[in-house]
């Protein structure tokens, strides 16, 4: 049904199921794809980490206070720095502890420090990372909705990246061309209202969804997050911090940064 | 030419695939409209986005504009027939458009293709190589099941070309989706088709 685009035949694909969600691999290079099981290995050293759905993982051992975050790894510890810097520029509408605010209805998966609104677009930093390393400089991750990618998909070529329609999945609202950078989109349309708003405890229902496009796809993430939270003001938000930046209101007008026009093509 | 030609390969590719689109319902509501929110400037940026004037370029996904009436006599698409997909093939070869510019919309009216159930003609409108529309000239209308058939191919038509278009990006952004929506996802159709 979907044609691949011409010269897309190098590389190799692979996809993972992690996180609860799927993360395709999309490698451009000729290489070993057995690079692609030191990337997968890394996934689920960040599920053994950052997982608030095991009581097992260092974040929930963490939060039930078995474990000191002294005693925690390098990666936990910059991930809450990290998690810390968004919470102060976003007054408090990024909140890795809105879990364990007794106003908040409690969920599976919801965990008393619950970094998942930043820790996937980190760690696939850190992936890309590992395969830039590796020698691999043409390749894409796409863990959920959220991209990381570096290089050409081929020779003199963007990435061109697709926004979800929020209504219609078969079809983009948007469609960007992107090297070396990162997109991260927050949206309500996927699993409902699961993002919740640290200021009022109560799901934050302002935008349909917010898409973020910056070097680093960390922040993209918690950026766009946050200005999911933010709502109305969201947008205004990402432009006073030059982020290239799409929300979708919730009547379907889509309001951007100017920033954004560096990559939007349709 | 190249543009052209591409855009009417991809929709001919997906003919064949047209029962698969019901599962995509088409809405009549989903046109997104875009506009800027206020620039870097950090004290007006706030009160920028309340006085904001519209960009005026809806996204694809949604309806199209109307677009400039300068029809090219070129045949560069094919309609997708669901009922004679082996008909609908045979005007790969009639694939030719002329060259189009990225910044405005242009229009392509495909032949007639002949049909058990009637002629088929499409109009399809492209920005660029992309497609942003597909109008139906002529359907099947002179029998009711012809009539029902026809009522079902429009909005697929339309969807389908839009689809199709989505096979010129490489990855998919959204909310994220679950390990078992991802089955269903545009992402996971984008992953079929590289792998």
């Amino acid at each position: 049904m979907i044609q691949p685009r011409e010269g897309t035949a190098r590389g190799f694909l692979r996809v993972m199921h992690i996180w609860g969600t799927a993360i395709s691999l999309d490698v451009r290079d000729e290489v070993e794809p057995a690079i692609g099981d030191e990337v997968f290995a890394w996934f689920c050293r960040v599920d053994e980490i950052f997982s608030t759905w095991r009581p097992d993982s260092e974040v929930s051992r963490v939060a039930r206070g078995e474990m000191y975050l002294r005693d925690a790894s390098p990666e936990l510890r910059t991930v809450l720095e990290l998690c810390l810097d968004v919470n102060q520029d976003s007054e408090g509408a990024f909140d890795i502890h809105v879990g364990a605010d007794p106003r908040v209805e409690p969920r599976e998966g919801l965990g008393p420090i619950d970094p998942s609104g930043l820790v996937k677009g980190w760690a696939l930093e850190r992936a890309g990372d590992i395969l830039q390393r590796a020698g691999v400089t043409n390749f894409a991750i796409n863990a959920g909705g959220d991209i990381l990618t570096r290089g050409e998909p081929t020779p003199r070529t963007h990435w061109r990246v697709g926004v979800r329609h929020p209504w219609e999945r078969s079809k983009v609202a948007m469609v960007l061309e992107v090297s070396d950078a990162g997109v991260a989109t927050s949206g309500r349309y996927e699993r409902g209202d699961h993002i919740i708003d640290p200021r009022t405890g109560r799901p934050a229902t302002g935008l349909m969804a917010v898409t973020v496009v910056a070097e680093d796809l960390a922040l993209a993430d918690g950026y766009a997050t946050a200005a999911l939270v933010l709502g109305e003001r969201g947008p205004a938000w990402l432009a006073e911090r030059s982020l290239a930046g799409a929300a979708v209101r919730n009547d379907g007008e889509i309001v951007v940064t100017q920033e954004i026009d560096r990559y939007r093509v349709a | 030419m190249a543009a052209g030609r591409r855009a009417a390969a991809t929709l001919i590719a997906t003919a064949g695939a047209l029962a698969l689109l019901a599962n995509f319902h088409t809405s009549s509501g989903s046109a997104l409209t875009v506009r800027t929110a206020g620039g870097s400037d950090t004290t007006t940026a706030t009160t920028t986005i309340t006085s904001t004037t519209s960009v005026g370029t809806p996204v694809t996904a949604g309806a199209p504009p109307a677009p400039p009436s300068s029809s090219e006599p070129a045949s560069a698409a094919t309609p997708p027939s669901p009922t004679a997909p082996a008909t609908s093939r045979a005007a790969v070869s009639s694939s030719s458009a002329p060259p189009s510019t990225v910044s405005s919309t242009k229009q392509v009216d495909g032949p007639v293709i002949g049909t058990p159930y009637g002629d088929v003609q499409v109009r399809v409108v492209l920005r660029g190589t992309k497609i942003v529309d597909v109008q139906p000239l002529t359907l099947p209308s002179d029998r009711s099941r012809s009539r029902r058939i026809s009522e079902r191919a429009a909005p697929l038509l339309r969807t389908e070309a839009l689809q199709a278009q989505s096979a010129n990006i490489d990855l998919l952004s959204g909310a994220s989706y679950t390990s078992e929506g991802y089955a269903e996802s545009l992402q996971g159709a984008l992953d079929n088709a590289r792998s």
